[in-house]
């Protein structure tokens, strides 16, 4: 069960496993084809062009996969989708809840990242 | 600084914008539609579109996808999530300048920068978004569960989604700023026939506070002033739009008391060349109907004023 997104995607457990151990840089919005998370894929897609050395993928927040994100310590208390998630070699440095701006996104992509 | 040069640029993606796009496009125009978020604006933000004539139930996110796929189709360029940061629409040649790379020149613009969702603007509320505030029902009226929530406003889509809400919570409190509601009569009457909806009327919220998840709220009566406090689960705020014109206040376009474009029949500003469409527009109603018949009339007046000059 995947997005109909253009974006790469998480489907399993696994799979998410796979990309915190093979990329240093990693993004994941993890969240349904509704309002507030479309804009953010959109976004996303932008991005990935621009920063090449992030690894961006969206996750279906229904899937049963997605209770490694949905059940993140640095997720608790979130009620609004989508879940966005940044990883530096494979830990959580930063968090969102419900939509974001790209200049909210690229100010925590500068930061962790580096531009 | 690099330039590109236009007929017609459209500032903003929504479905004033696309349409523009499209009859522009279609007109031989060479056209560039720029917007500094995603393309479709609000119509991206609402899940389900039940009275678009022609269509008999889709997404914003399918119909803006459509619009910007018949625009390009047609000719017409389109960059999304662009920094604006400088604008120049008087004399002959307007010029609007994406980040510091490139200046997109054109004779003729077209304002479509359309509204956004209304925030209260109090303390706690930017914490807090998405870790109990929400402006999406459809979005998050899961998380909400057997708990209790505030749904504050009085318009349609406050009343309409407070009742919705009620699939999920356990009790929803409208709180709206007056002592009468501005929503259709059968809305009303359809949220207090709802057993679990109260009221608290002629009050507003001042303050969110919380933890990890908000927790409470203040609020005050605006008649006694006395001011109250609320264990909360949740609150939905649905409190009107605002023009997306904060880039426009100093370029010389007459704007109304609420920031909103003026403008003729014509969708002309007060400005010649500069047009404008949709939401950002002085205007009584804001559909998605009335955006697109702005935004043709728009891209037409501007094809007539490009061929006349």
């Amino acid at each position: 069960m995947v997005l109909p997104t253009n974006l790469k995607h998480v489907a399993t457990e696994d799979e998410y496993n796979e990309i915190l151990k093979n990329h240093e840089n990693v993004m994941i919005c993890c969240g349904r084809m509704g309002p507030m998370c479309v804009p953010v894929y959109d976004i996303m897609e932008e991005l990935q062009e621009e920063y090449k050395h992030v690894e961006f993928r969206d996750m279906l927040f229904d899937s049963p996969h997605a209770h490694v994100i949905r059940n993140l310590p640095q997720c608790r208390g979130f009620m609004g989708l989508p879940f966005n998630v940044y990883y530096k070699n494979g830990q959580v440095v930063a968090a969102t809840s419900s939509i974001q701006s790209q200049e909210q996104i690229t100010d925590i992509l500068d930061r962790e990242f580096g531009a | 600084m690099e330039e590109k040069n236009y007929d017609v640029v459209v500032l903003g993606g929504g479905a004033a914008g696309m349409t523009a796009g499209i009859y522009l496009g279609r007109s031989k125009v060479r056209t560039v539609v720029l917007d500094t978020a995603t393309i479709g604006g609000q119509m991206v933000l609402t899940y389900e579109i039940a009275n678009y004539p022609g269509v008999a139930l889709t997404t914003g996110y399918q119909l803006s996808s459509i619009m910007k796929k018949q625009a390009k189709s047609f000719g017409c360029d389109i960059k999304a999530n662009v920094k604006v940061t400088a604008l120049d629409l008087e004399g002959e040649e307007k010029s609007i300048t994406i980040g510091d790379k490139v200046v997109y020149k054109a004779p003729a613009i077209i304002l479509a920068t359309g509204g956004r969702s209304r925030m209260l603007n109090v303390p706690g509320e930017k914490e807090f978004k998405g870790r109990g505030i929400s402006y999406c029902a459809t979005c998050d009226g899961d998380f909400f569960q057997d708990k209790e929530i505030i749904v504050v406003g009085g318009g349609n889509s406050a009343l309409e989604e407070a009742v919705a809400l009620t699939k999920y919570a356990s009790k929803v409190t409208i709180l709206h700023e007056f002592d009468h509601f501005q929503a259709f009569e059968h809305a009303v009457e359809e949220a207090k026939a709802n057993p679990k909806i109260d009221f608290i009327m002629s009050s507003h919220i001042i303050e969110f506070s919380g933890d990890e998840s908000l927790r409470k709220v203040r609020y005050k009566n605006l008649e006694t002033g006395d001011q109250f406090e609320k264990a909360i689960d949740g609150v939905f705020i649905f409190i009107g739009y605002e023009a997306n014109t904060e880039a426009l206040r100093n370029s010389g376009i007459e704007l109304n008391e609420w920031n909103e474009i003026v403008a003729s029949e014509k969708m002309e500003t007060n400005i010649s060349g500069v047009f404008t469409a949709g939401d950002c527009r002085a205007k009584q109603y804001r559909q998605i109907t009335t955006a697109v018949s702005d935004g043709t009339i728009a891209a037409l007046n501007a094809i007539a004023y490009i061929n006349g000059k």
